[in-house]
């Protein structure tokens, strides 16, 4: 280990109270850059989560629809050209819409309804801990989330209550299916979501398509787009995107995410910069001693170097063991902050740039030592 | 790493025709005006003069750290003329070695990661420059003080730890600010016995700043210097320290 090494780390924990400070900086910094950025993973896999469960191949939806909540309709007999085209095998319908849900006090709440042909593999309910799919092909039956027992005042399976006027009864609960929106999703047949959304019958949300074997995605997207007018066939992962993209941008929600992350990035860096100048500074004589002993430019500026290097690491790793606690908090919350390896890699990254873009005042000023000045001083 | 050391006796430090102006405008100085100068391998040459005299620009000059208005600088007969900062940077790194007066040491490190500091801007690292470093100390006589920080050590103990730093990477020249000034006469006279010896023993010349007049029994030469001129060279004193350094008493 070269001595310029240890030299960095002896001076980075020799003044404890600067140590402390420069810590401060970074840890406040990485951590809101870390939960910003994990905020915008979290949001991202959130709003999609009705389409990442979803099982298909393609979604049918009105053109220029922007997420999976667009109140946009499709015709129904939409569906029958859909299944006309040749390479697909299914196409499952579902409905979706807001409804009102009425407290045991005689209050309403709103839900997010969702309503597929149960008996198809479309969208049904998943982490299902009581009931069943098949309890839920009963009339009024209706699946909720645990987590929203208190909100829509039920105390479990079995529970009954008026869904926009009409009694349910929970037949089934879920765990972990949470909307940003706070508004409680509700799962139920097809039939009867149509009625608990007030949506005409001769009216859709989306068609779910499931393609035979051996059928090319792409060529049946680009025939359903040619045959139908009006329509989008997206892939699951396109409509993703899009939907990310609306409520990660078109909202502005993503920007505000980006620039809490950019303001965390502009304080580390100052606060970083401002430490690492003024041990610098403390240590001005040493340096200049190193440069009378005829070190090179390039040994002294590793020392400043290496202690952003140090500092960097160590405060990461104080930031990321935080940033995994707020991942442990939130991880059952309606947005959970997520954190995944690459974030990680890409954090640390941004950190030990961070520290070195931080190092830069420290050797501009090295740079300008004289190391006459050892006989001054 | 090849390395020219002198012959005994050859020149290892040579100013000529040194003129140095310092400042500009009204703190304009003429710190050395046509000063020729020269170390020679195996002696021990004490520079005096009083405060302001350009005693400390001189050495300056000789360790390449300043670069002369006027005249030419040659370390082991490689002319610094034209050379930029790195490269006088590099001069000092393979023949000159510093003590200051108020010692320099780093704080946070040992005395033997002092030491070894002046091998490792060198790039010499590993248990060989641990050994070489541990090995100066000895010669200073610390042997029992290797792991101690400058903090626990005296005055005296520190500047032998600058001098083992000074000779660790065994410079052709070693230039010494007053290295005497901030200690007790004893310790003063321990430090000036190990100069002498080194200047002694070797191909090496040691040359010292100062005003003490007790530094005078050590050198072989005394240069006076006033207002920027050498006005005075003599041979030094009775020689019975360097004598008595050579026995190693």
């Amino acid at each position: 280990m070269p001595l310029n090494f240890t030299l960095a780390l002896r001076n980075l924990f020799h003044d404890r109270l600067r140590f402390v400070a420069t810590m401060v900086g970074i840890v406040f910094s990485v951590v809101l850059v870390l939960v910003q950025m994990g905020l915008y993973l979290g949001f991202g896999r959130v709003v999609s989560t009705m389409i990442d469960h979803a099982s298909g191949d393609l979604w049918i939806v009105r053109q220029g629809t922007k997420c999976f909540e667009d109140p946009s309709l499709l015709d129904a007999h939409v569906r029958d050209d859909v299944l006309a085209t040749p390479g697909v095998k299914s196409a499952t319908p579902i409905v979706i819409g807001f409804s009102d849900w009425r407290l045991p006090s005689g209050e309403m709440t709103p839900v997010f309804v969702v309503g597929t042909d149960l008996a198809s593999r479309g969208l049904r309910p998943w982490n299902l801990t009581e009931g069943s799919i098949d309890a839920l092909k009963a009339d009024k039956a209706v699946a909720i989330d645990r987590t929203y027992y208190k909100r829509l005042g039920v105390s479990g399976l079995g529970s009954t209550a008026d869904l926009r006027g009409r009694p349910v009864r929970v037949a089934a609960v879920t765990d972990g299916i949470r909307s940003f929106t706070t508004t409680p999703y509700v799962f139920a047949d097809l039939k009867h979501a149509r009625n608990y959304t007030s949506m005409p019958v001769n009216k859709i949300s989306y068609l779910l398509v499931t393609l035979k074997p051996g059928a090319d995605v792409a060529q049946v997207q680009h025939a359903l787009g040619a045959a139908i007018p009006k329509v989008e066939a997206l892939t699951p992962a396109a409509f993703r995107d899009r939907s990310r993209s609306f409520w990660l941008f078109g909202t502005g929600a993503g920007a505000a995410l980006f620039a809490g992350a950019l303001l965390g990035l502009i304080v580390g860096t100052v606060i970083v910069a401002q430490t690492l100048y003024s041990s610098t500074k403390d240590h001005l004589d040493e340096f200049a001693t190193l440069r009378a002993l005829g070190s090179s430019n390039g040994y002294i500026y590793r020392v400043i170097i290496y202690q952003a290097l140090l500092s960097a690491v160590i405060g990461f790793c104080f930031a990321a063991a935080i940033g995994f606690a707020v991942v442990e908090i939130t991880t059952k919350g309606a947005l959970p902050v997520v954190i995944t390896p690459a974030l990680i890699a890409a954090i640390l990254a941004v950190t030990v740039a961070m520290c070195i873009t931080s190092a830069l005042a420290a050797i501009l000023r090295v740079l300008r030592i004289d190391p006459i000045m050892v006989f001054t001083r | 790493m090849s390395r020219n050391r002198p012959a005994m006796n050859e020149t290892v430090l040579e100013a000529k025709d040194i003129t140095q102006i310092l400042g500009t405008g009204a703190t304009r100085v003429h710190a050395l005006k046509e000063v020729d100068f020269a170390l020679r391998g195996g002696e021990l040459a004490l520079l005096m003069g009083p405060s302001g005299s350009g005693k400390t620009t001189l050495l300056s000059v000789l360790g390449c750290m300043l670069t002369p208005t006027l005249g030419s600088v040659s370390v082991c007969g490689k002319s610094t003329a034209g050379a930029d900062a790195e490269e006088l940077a590099r001069l000092r790194r393979e023949h000159v070695g510093f003590i200051f007066q108020s010692y320099h040491l780093f704080s946070t490190l040992t005395a033997v990661e002092n030491v070894q500091l002046a091998l490792d801007v060198r790039g010499q690292r590993g248990n060989d420059a641990e050994l070489r470093a541990c090995n100066a100390l000895v010669r200073v006589g610390l042997a029992d003080k290797l792991a101690a920080t400058p903090r626990e050590l005296s005055g005296g103990e520190q500047q032998r730890v600058a001098i083992a730093r000074a000779i660790v990477s065994e410079p052709s020249a070693i230039l010494a600010d007053e290295p005497t000034a901030a200690l007790d006469g004893e310790n003063g006279r321990s430090v000036m016995n190990i100069l002498s010896s080194l200047a002694s023993e070797s191909t090496r010349g040691v040359l010292v700043v100062g005003h003490d007049p007790r530094l005078m029994p050590f050198a072989d030469r005394i240069i006076s210097i006033a207002d920027g001129r050498i006005v005075d060279e003599r041979a030094g004193g009775t020689g019975v320290p360097r004598l008595r350094a050579a026995a190693g008493s």
